[in-house]
């Protein structure tokens, strides 16, 4: 037990004091087992890399911090969002990894053309970053308003699914192999917690429970 | 956990086969089964278990877990009948044992006794293909009860003046007030008007081995770990399975009802995980696989004898496509609500159940206060239009938000137009060589109106509750269905629907429909209570014919 991530830990001793004994024999083992399993996932730091090569890796890692950049609180990088990624493009979204193959090439070429002497967009300055990103999240808006050369949902500008991934490797359960930590979650103010007790937040703190209106006649 | 008690051969003849283990195929199988009948339940996805959840959205979402599988079923869809239908996932359902009942929000209202009978009152209404129900709700009313504490509801009787009569109050109390619920009901009386407790499908007290809600909060569109969600799968599939008559079949694609030359049904035709195909042989069919597969199937069904497709002598199967109308309306408030935590929905109103015709708009909707996001559908589609969309400003606005943010869901009619429909497309094949489905969908401009309506309204109760922030999203023409109702409709004359007030189908005496298809109205938009309480209703029916001997040859 005391292996298991506290959310997992703390998920587990409240179904303790819910569920019927039957109910957790028979579940026990399999919710051990995948608690463990995400515990394994989400501490694994770094992850050999299945799709992208390391230098790919830099790029990607620098555009996704760009969407969501590390400060006062963690972001894409320290998410590992790159890993999440490089998972994906490997298994669920592989058809995605010509938009990937396509979009590197196209940064690359717009890195060249409005900073010459910059080798790519990873060794970039913050400033210089700053302006190529912008410069492709303008071009997806154009396209975007533009005639649509593509079947709708298709999703292949560059920009829109790097933004998509790299939301999900952020936020999504660490189970999904990205928002190692907890970090995304943490950052949007999200208890990792997997159970909760009532009150909530600030508005339901001092509910006084529902009551009926009294004197109003029905409005039926 | 539940195994199969019972397995049965495709060869032996069991007295009842039914398609699909959703809110409807559950009970149905539970009743008949515990009413001593011999049956088997085929089921086109897998029978996942509690301990097969996971909160993994790249699981959930990106690769259908519990939903239906476009890259295998496509779906195709159109506007209006004279244009060429393009692919698209136009229809979400559950693809698992319990269907869509292991994945939905889990609102549990009951049909208002105007909802049976509103074509009697409000009269013909153009483009509408408008009628009564052959039934009433004092007919449904104890089926609803049974529902309630069968499966498992919370919720307060006689919290809302606007309520139909009820026989006896929810089995358990409602489920904790979330802050978008206190919120909502201080600004909803403001306004003057009645807010009350959600009734929800999820356990507030533990019942019948499972346990209650953990409030996790991610009830829509994932499976309930720890069972609290009264799916099917969670409360009556099991009681099934206990009678040890009942054999719950998954992996069973069923494209095909067989019939004889005497024109009854002998059992339905599937193909196995591994592509085999077999005949399940049975003395009754029911069809049970949701508002687009079951029409589907009938259309699939077309032979010589039934050349436009099982049951459809009327024309109507897959006609008066009903998916519900909707509007949202968000608002950001200055302290963190937390909403992210506990089941979806926690008050609602009903104020507009019945909309004032002087205001001329027919039907009428409730509203709920919730937050159905995951952080990732959040950050996707949860913040203002005017948010950035990334950078530090994105991340900075999504942190403020993600806590302090919940919606106002405006649900309302459908009206059933004939043009709305599910159809085989002519082009497009699924993954096994057979006609894709095809959803050819616009609003009635009325219910486009009505939301309208509603949603204003939304923004005037978030105006009301001090939302710093507020916005809603143009209503629009919807192209995605997932309340998939009446389009195998009930009624008494066999011209103008495709099942009795029995379920049983006009043409072909051994053959019954049962689930959102049967429905004749709308309702305002939560259909799956009166799903189960047909599937109640329809299990006693069947039980009466088959004793009095009228099912068989």
């Amino acid at each position: 037990m005391n292996s298991l991530h506290p959310a997992r830990r703390d998920f587990l001793q409240r179904l303790g004091g819910a569920a019927s004994a039957a109910w957790l024999t028979a579940n026990w083992p399999a919710l051990v087992s995948a608690a463990e399993h995400a515990h394994q996932a989400a501490k694994s730091a770094h992850p050999a890399l299945e799709v992208f090569t390391a230098d790919q890796a830099s790029e990607i890692e620098a555009l996704a911090a760009c969407i969501i950049p590390s400060g006062e609180t963690p972001g894409a990088r320290e998410a590992g969002v790159v890993y999440f990624i490089d998972r994906a493009l490997k298994t669920f979204f592989s058809e995605a990894l010509p938009v990937y193959q396509r979009g590197l090439e196209a940064t690359q070429k717009t890195t060249n053309e409005l900073f010459p002497g910059v080798a790519s967009f990873s060794v970039a300055t913050e400033e210089q970053k700053l302006k190529i990103f912008t410069h492709i999240a303008d071009e997806s808006e154009r396209q975007k308003d533009g005639p649509r050369r593509l079947a709708p949902g298709a999703s292949e500008d560059f920009f829109q699914t790097l933004r998509v991934h790299t939301i999900f490797g952020f936020l999504v359960d660490p189970e999904g192999g990205g928002n190692r930590d907890f970090v995304g979650w943490k950052a949007i103010g999200r208890d990792p917690s997997h159970s909760f007790s009532s009150p909530f937040g600030f508005y339901d703190k001092n509910y006084p429970g529902w009551q009926p209106v009294s004197g109003e006649s029905e409005k039926k | 956990m539940s195994r199969p008690m019972v397995t049965y051969k495709p060869s032996d003849e069991v007295d009842f086969v039914i398609i699909g283990s959703g809110a409807a195929g559950g009970v149905l199988a539970k009743e008949l089964s515990t009413n001593g009948f011999r049956v088997v339940v085929l089921e086109q996805g897998e029978y996942l278990r509690e301990k097969d959840f996971t909160h993994d959205e790249t699981k959930v979402f990106v690769q259908s877990l519990l939903t239906n599988k476009v890259n295998t079923h496509p779906i195709t869809f159109r506007k209006t009948p004279d244009e060429t239908a393009r692919k698209q996932q136009a229809v979400l359902y559950g693809s698992c044992v319990g269907g869509s009942s292991v994945h939905f929000t889990a609102n549990f209202w009951r049909f208002h006794e105007i909802d049976f009978k509103e074509h009697s009152k409000v009269g013909d209404i153009p483009g509408a293909n408008f009628a009564d129900w052959p039934i009433s709700y004092a007919d449904l009313e104890p089926y609803y009860t049974k529902v309630e504490w069968e499966i498992g509801v919370s919720g307060l009787a006689g919290s809302s003046p606007f309520d139909p009569p009820r026989s006896k109050p929810y089995p358990m109390p409602p489920l904790p007030v979330k802050g978008n619920g206190v919120v909502f009901e201080r600004a909803c009386r403001k306004l003057g008007y009645h807010p009350y407790p959600a009734p929800m499908a999820i356990l507030s007290q533990p019942r019948a081995g499972r346990a209650a809600c953990i409030n996790c909060g991610f009830c829509l569109g994932f499976g309930c770990e720890v069972a609290a969600k009264s799916t099917s799968l969670s409360s009556v599939i099991p009681m099934a399975e206990k009678t040890g008559r009942c054999e719950i079949r998954p992996n069973c694609y069923v494209h095909r009802i067989e019939t004889d030359k005497n024109g009854r049904a002998i059992g339905a035709v599937y193909f196995d995980a591994q592509r085999n195909t077999h005949l399940q042989k049975a003395k009754a069919v029911i069809l049970a696989a949701n508002g687009a597969e079951t029409p589907r199937l009938l259309l699939l069904s077309a032979n010589n004898q039934f050349p436009a497709g099982l049951a459809n002598s009327s024309g109507y199967v897959g006609k008066n496509l009903m998916p519900n109308s909707s509007a949202l309306a968000y608002g950001i408030f200055d302290e963190q609500l937390n909403d992210y935590k506990g089941p979806a929905v926690s008050r609602i109103m009903h104020d507009f159940y019945e909309l004032d015709p002087k205001l001329g708009l027919y039907g009428g909707g409730g509203l709920d206060a919730r937050f159905d996001f995951t952080p990732i559908s959040f950050a996707l589609s949860g913040m203002p239009p005017d948010a950035p969309k990334w950078g530090a400003g994105f991340k900075r606005t999504l942190a403020h938000n993600f806590t302090r943010t919940f919606q106002i869901f405006c649900h309302g009619t459908s009206l059933p137009v004939e043009s709305n429909s599910f159809s085989l497309d002519p082009d497009v094949k699924d993954a096994w060589g057979l006609p894709a489905l095809r959803m050819t969908f616009r609003d009635h401009p009325n219910d486009l109106k009505m939301m309208e309506w509603m949603q204003a309204r939304a923004l005037e109760i978030l105006d009301a509750a001090g939302a710093k922030t507020k916005w809603g999203p143009p209503v629009q023409e919807q192209q995605f269905a997932v309340h998939l109702l009446g389009t195998c409709r009930m009624g008494s004359d066999p011209k103008t629907s495709v099942i009795n007030a029995d379920h049983r189908t006009h043409d072909v005496k051994n053959l019954f429909l049962c689930d959102g298809s049967s429905l004749v109205t709308s309702g305002r938009g939560q259909p799956t209570m009166t799903i189960q309480a047909l599937a109640y209703r329809a299990a006693d029916r069947i039980t009466a014919l088959t004793k009095r001997g009228e099912i068989s040859a």
